[in-house]
């Protein structure tokens, strides 16, 4: 076996194509550095790789998941839960779902494109309750990037004047649906705040390149025909592929990050998945953007002279604190809805409306917040439509008619159209808290089909995040209870199922894993993403997070990523780098 | 009761060449969207291995899809919409369904050889339909036919599943998106049918379309 090395040399190597990698590929491009992008999956390229506005008798499965697209045939997502030829393991008694998109743009292809700013206090919660740690940023050192995020990508919503949900450059929001007239009006009971949602889809024009949302509620699907939603391939990558200065290099499996005596970065090796050939391929610097846990599975595994603990892991934090937001979720049917008039009620492709964190913590058992998502409503029929049916044509009565559970026939079918369009549900995603022992580290004895060692994961959710479960489906009930909804499902929560909590990974806003820091000892990379013990290697994905606060991360990975990108280059012009 | 050798004798899931999965000729599937190479692989997989319901089964999973989803004066049957093929793939797909159906179905023809003395495909439509009563209605239904009332509601959720995900079943349910719209809010007549209106703040600051 032979190694291939590309006689290339770039100026930066970058591993992984989602929010983060897309972001610097971007960035730096536009300032004329040769950039190469390396993804572990399938190139795919969404004007050409549609199924959005396709319809459900198109899938012969009907829109149901499959091993390769978890979340339904139509999902715009290669892969993740289950990667074929690259398991991983799990410390006894531990859990962790991870999931793993394969092919360039990552999940940014199908996420659900809420984007969330961090607040000043999201940087300084340590400061607060004593808990986790500070970033070695704050607010003003970000916002200027959250601020051009926004106008280069665009984004829905409003400027609240919330304190900790900082207002940004909203294009005007979608009004809300009638199920979601029904929440605000029982959150206002339940004293929830709830406010315009801010999702990255363009409800006006924001450039010549992208088009504008009309509304059929399939951004899963990624924006094939518009580019209205915010995905890395469509906004950033091929953007940046026009510059000419990209080359992108699909499954790519990096194997690690390559180091010289000096113990600086020179490059990365890789497997190539269609010929099974070994590469190498040298740049500048190095960038990794593979997903918080991929990347730290990388530095972990790129073992030298200089770095015999992984690289840029002098402090021993690289795979530590890794944490997921919390979630819980209740769902049912509001009776008021039942025989409902129908309308094209698609809307964007998620919540029009959502529920900030509302509350004092210092008044509560629990440290951190949880914000609240919510659906319904008459969507787009798919695998599963209908399902369970004796649950509720026992229960309610069908235009005024009370009939026996189940059943069949004409009976049946006026069942299925009375009930349609009536569901209602919610879902919380919380702050965890970062903790030491929380980890992914090498198992010692197991690789994946291509040699290179797998992650073991060791994570546990605290009393802190099962508290938090818990005061969610209290107020859910609540506020079901008061839109006059009937809870169908996720109401039997109790100490035992830690009040619902989902298993950590499940909400895939993994992070934390080669954590931002002032102190070398403590952190693993710098206020710039930069790597304490390697000053050209960067780790621009969730990774870099010290803490995620109760909102999704992924606006903050670009606004960071940009970020760094730019003081990469201003360092290269500087010849620091 | 009839005993084991009737059963045999009226080749109730008969194990004969003739009667063995249809294998279809290999095709090349054809998809209307976006499918990864593994994806691809995989269809292929799936359609090579020709059907996996006997005739007989298809022909019971027939007439209970139609039993459940019958024409009406809105629309058709389930097996005008395909729902039978639809349950042929899908539990190529999703191998968990294998078993409770191929076992269900012939827990119904067990049933119905008991009571009729014959498999129920073979039962006229009152025997049917009396077979079908005894295993539709969960809470009422006897305790001993538990089994049948589990196999009943899986069928029933697959024929909704198939159905109301077809042309004809996406007509008759009215879901009225999946096409390029401006969203203005939800239509005045329905806001007024539930005493509902948007805030101030809400109109001025919403996206809106003359």
């Amino acid at each position: 076996m032979q190694i291939k090395k590309q006689s290339k040399h770039y100026d930066a190597v970058i591993v992984g194509s989602g929010a983060g990698g897309g972001m610097a590929a971007y960035t730096l491009a536009k300032a004329g550095l040769k950039v190469c992008l390396l993804e572990a999956g399938a190139m795919y390229d969404p004007q050409k790789n549609i199924t959005q506005l396709k319809n459900p008798w198109e899938s012969p499965r009907r829109g149901a998941s499959t091993k390769f697209r978890p979340f339904g045939d139509f999902d715009a997502c290669y892969y993740g839960w289950d990667v074929e030829g690259e398991p991983y393991t799990k410390a006894p008694g531990t859990e962790w779902d991870w999931w793993r998109a394969r092919m360039l743009g990552g999940r940014t292809n199908h996420w659900g494109r809420i984007s969330l700013r961090f607040g000043p206090k999201d940087f300084k919660r340590k400061d607060i309750d004593g808990l986790g740690e500070n970033w070695p940023i704050s607010y003003e050192d970000i916002k200027p990037f959250y601020d051009r995020v926004d106008k280069l990508i665009g984004i829905f919503g409003t400027n609240e004047g919330l304190e900790d949900h900082p207002d940004g450059f909203f294009l005007p929001p979608p009004k809300p649906r009638l199920h979601e007239l029904f929440i605000q009006k029982g959150a206002a009971v339940s004293g929830v705040k709830v406010i315009p949602s801010r999702l990255s889809i363009l409800t006006q024009k924001l450039n010549d390149d992208r088009g504008v949302c009309f509304f059929c509620g399939q951004c899963s699907r990624n924006c094939s025909m518009a580019k209205a939603d915010f995905s890395s391939t469509n906004v950033l990558i091929y953007p940046a592929l026009e510059t000419g200065n990209v080359d992108v290099i699909p499954n790519a499996m990096v194997r690690e990050v390559l180091t010289n005596e000096e113990g600086l970065a020179t490059g990365v090796s890789y497997v190539n998945k269609d010929d099974m050939m070994e590469y190498q391929v040298t740049g500048r610097t190095v960038i990794l953007a593979a997903s918080a846990c991929e990347s730290s599975r990388l530095l972990l595994n790129s073992k030298s002279k200089r770095h015999p603990n992984g690289l840029a892991n002098n402090s021993d934090v690289v795979g530590r604190y890794l944490h997921d937001s919390t979630g819980a979720s209740m769902g049912g049917v509001l009776p008021q809805l039942f025989d409902r008039k129908r309308y094209n009620e698609d809307g964007v492709g998620g919540m029009h409306i959502y529920s900030p964190w509302w509350l004092d913590n210092k008044k509560l058992d629990f440290p951190r917040g949880y914000h609240i998502e919510y659906w319904g409503g008459m969507s787009q029929p798919a695998y599963g439509f209908g399902g369970g049916i004796e649950g509720l044509n026992g229960k309610f009565a069908v235009r005024g008619q009370q009939k026996e559970a189940g059943g069949y026939g004409k009976s049946l079918k006026e069942d299925y159209r009375y009930f349609y369009g009536a569901t209602v549900g919610m879902a919380g995603r919380g702050e965890a808290i970062p903790m030491y022992d929380n980890r992914c580290e090498i198992d010692p004895s197991v690789v994946d089909k291509f040699g290179i060692p797998v992650l073991k994961f060791n994570v546990k959710w605290s009393e802190h995040e099962i508290l938090q479960a818990k005061h969610m489906k209290e107020t859910f009930d609540e506020m079901m209870h008061n839109m006059g909804a009937i809870v169908t499902w996720g109401g039997d929560y109790n100490k035992e199922n830690n009040y619902g909590l989902e298993s950590p990974g499940k909400i895939i806003h993994e992070a934390g894993t080669a954590r931002m820091g002032s102190d070398p000892k403590t952190s693993a990379l710098n206020k710039y993403n930069q790597a304490h013990d390697c000053k050209n290697l960067f780790v621009v994905d969730g990774a870099a997070f010290t803490s995620q606060a109760d909102k999704n991360i992924t606006w903050t990975i670009l606004a960071l990523s940009m970020r760094a990108s730019e003081y990469i280059i201003s360092e290269m012009k500087k010849q620091n780098l | 009761m009839l005993g084991v050798g009737a059963i045999s004798a009226t080749a109730l899931v008969s194990s004969s060449k003739a009667e063995l999965p249809v294998q279809k000729e290999q095709e090349e599937p054809v998809f209307s969207y976006d499918r990864a190479k593994e994806e691809l692989e995989r269809e292929k997989q799936l359609i090579a291995q020709g059907n996996f319901f006997t005739k007989e089964e298809m022909a019971t999973i027939t007439i209970l899809s139609d039993i459940i989803i019958p024409k009406d004066e809105v629309s058709g049957s389930a097996s005008d919409a395909k729902v039978p093929d639809f349950i042929d793939f899908i539990v190529r797909d999703m191998p968990q369904h294998q078993i409770p159906m191929r076992g269900g179905l012939r827990w119904v023809d067990m049933q119905c050889l008991k009571r009729f003395s014959k498999p129920f495909r073979e039962c006229d439509q009152k025997q049917q339909i009396e077979l079908v009563d005894l295993i539709a209605y969960p809470n009422k239904a006897p305790k001993e036919l538990s089994q049948g009332v589990s196999f009943f509601s899986r069928l029933r959720n697959l024929v909704a599943s198939g159905f109301y995900t077809s042309e004809i079943g996406v007509a008759d349910i009215g879901y009225a998106g999946n096409s390029p719209n401006q969203w203005n809010g939800v239509p005045a007549d329905v806001l007024k049918q539930y005493k509902l209106a948007y805030t101030k703040k809400q109109m001025k600051e919403c996206v809106k379309f003359d």
